[in-house]
């Protein structure tokens, strides 16, 4: 980068309390970087031919991984942390049929989302894990560093819990 | 091996699961020994962000040691310390070649509009993070980074994300000499916006934020002005009017989907889901920079819609920059700036958490209890 140091004290302030000040100036950065940054190679029509690069080599797909149809291959390495499973893994199939510029794409994945929090209780139950939900929301720390929040946060919680509770005991 | 096991919107464990395995010839196993929690983890906590799956394991800001490599593996080796920039990149694609590390078209399957991102939800490629003892590490020729003699630890850990991000924020800007620049957020990410606002040669730097031990906090790192909304009937008014009626030269929205601020913002987009996140922070940026100035934006949001006057960007004549941070582009730089005292982002970590309580961790991050700026998990192996 252009050292403008020099340029810099035409503008009339002293910057010199702050360390480094101006160091990394460069007058040339205009807004249209990066698309101005084209690498070598890549000009004219060759911009649009779209996989001109040597792909890095393929993983192996050796799990089931949900691809955007906006590309038209797996990318040559992919995360394989918790493959779709269940019913939640159904939505998530399904949701990938839609582009990502759909709402059918997105709102199908957050209804996952809930139903595999609900499937991670029944797993946990399953497994003979009871999830100690208080030290999973950190309530150790909240009830450390801020005692009157989690208070309050509990009374509005079995107040809300109890008028529900009430309302449906009514209504039989 | 521990890892952060995600469980659910604001329910993480820190349980067993198994070793990673080398899956691609440039594959790594890096043993973790400092992670943090970053700020768009919290988006992740909250189930804001979709395909955020059960079981997964969050950190995209870690260093460690490597422990095994991948055949093709020849830039790292075992034993090396290293840095991992938060962003999966080939180093070959299209996007690579333009620096644009951050957007990476050979890391991510399941969405084409970001790269993939460690420990950032299915969205991001579906990689389990580094809040864990070990973690995969893909393309290890082309992230990880060897750490300096000497630097510490706690440097290079913020050197993954949180510097890069911040002063990418700052480039963005095209700040130019004795340009005012307002910074929504005193996060860790825009802290290091306010501070690097100056080596771009800023003349004034203003952040706006509603938690007042984060004020005091950036006001002394930063040297710069500082400002409680909570305290103002309309931030944009207020920018207006300290800036001659003018508007700021640039604006950096250095907060995201969290934003506080706006009840109707915060109902839709973090409440209901309507939105991608709260967006009151963007729609502060656009409303308060001047005429034809420049709204860099790196608070990150979610993949659908939010609620923005974008007739106001036509209107003004705005450009809009935003990018996730291209840490390998910037890196070179920024380690020189550490190691010669320009930046000092050690400063910034204010809790150091054994990962086995990650729970409490985010839960004193999301909340901001105890004063919390940036905090940091350290696995039993690097506890010494």
């Amino acid at each position: 980068m252009e050292n403008t140091t020099n340029d810099l004290t035409a503008i009339g302030r002293d910057y010199s309390h702050i360390k480094g000040w101006g160091i990394d100036a460069d007058p040339k950065n205009d807004p249209t970087y990066p698309i101005r940054n084209r690498p070598d190679g890549f000009v004219g029509q060759d911009e649009q031919r779209g996989y001109t690069w040597e792909r890095p080599t393929q993983q192996p797909v050796d799990v089931e991984v949900l691809r955007s149809i906006e590309r038209p291959t797996v990318s040559a390495v992919f995360g394989t942390s918790t493959p779709p499973s269940g019913l939640s893994g159904a939505i998530r199939r399904y949701a990938f049929k839609y582009s990502e510029s759909e709402y059918g794409h997105w709102l199908p994945l957050l209804l996952a989302d809930r139903v595999n929090m609900v499937e991670g209780i029944i797993d946990d139950f399953k497994r003979g894990h009871v999830p100690n939900i208080f030290a999973e929301r950190g309530w150790k720390a909240e009830w450390k560093h801020d005692p009157q929040g989690l208070t309050k946060k509990v009374l509005i919680g079995a107040a809300v819990t109890a008028a529900v509770f009430v309302l449906l005991r009514r209504k039989k | 091996m521990l890892a952060m096991n995600y469980r659910g919107p604001q329910r993480v464990r820190v349980s067993h699961k198994p070793m990673p395995e080398i899956k691609h010839p440039e594959d790594a196993i890096v043993r973790v020994t400092r992670s943090c929690i970053c700020g768009s983890d919290l988006h992740l906590y909250n189930g804001n962000v979709p395909d955020t799956r059960v079981g997964m394991t969050f950190g995209h800001e870690f260093i460690g040691i490597v422990e095994e490599v991948g055949s093709d593996v020849h830039n790292v080796k075992v034993g090396d310390h290293v840095l991992v920039p938060f962003n999966i990149a080939c180093g070959k694609c299209h996007f690579c070649r333009q620096g644009l590390y951050g957007n990476c078209h050979e890391s991510n399957t399941q969405a084409t509009a970001v790269g993939g991102i460690f420990g950032y939800s299915h969205t991001a490629g579906g990689y389990d993070g580094g809040q864990a003892e070990y973690v995969r590490v893909p393309y290890a020729n082309v992230g990880p980074t060897v750490i300096p003699p000497g630097m510490d630890p706690d440097d290079a850990v913020m050197l993954t994300d949180v510097v890069p991000t911040g002063y990418q924020a700052a480039e963005m800007g095209g700040i130019q000499p004795g340009d005012t620049v307002v910074v929504f957020g005193a996060g860790p990410v825009g802290i290091m916006a306010a501070r690097c606002s100056w080596l771009f040669g800023a003349g004034r730097v203003i952040v706006l934020d509603q938690y007042e031990y984060r004020l005091e906090f950036v006001k002394n790192y930063a040297n710069c002005e500082v400002y409680n909304f909570k305290e103002m009937d309309d931030p944009v008014v207020f920018i207006k009017r300290i800036t001659d009626w003018m508007g700021a030269d640039v604006v950096i929205d250095a907060v995201g989907a969290e934003a506080a601020g706006s009840a109707l913002q915060t109902i839709t987009g973090r409440k209901t889901l309507l939105q991608a996140g709260s967006a009151t922070a963007l729609h502060w940026a656009i409303n308060s920079v001047k005429k034809g100035g420049i709204v860099s934006i790196v608070g990150v949001y979610g993949p659908t819609d939010n609620l923005v006057p974008i007739g106001n960007v036509v209107n003004k004549g705005l450009t809009l920059r935003a990018n996730q941070a291209s840490v390998k582009r910037l890196l070179p730089r920024l380690i020189e700036h550490v190691q010669n005292g320009v930046l000092n982002p050690k400063a910034l970590i204010t809790h150091r958490v054994p990962l086995e309580e990650a729970a409490d961790a985010y839960r004193m991050f999301s909340s901001k209890l105890d004063n919390c700026i940036k905090p940091v998990l350290i696995p039993p192996s690097a506890r010494f």
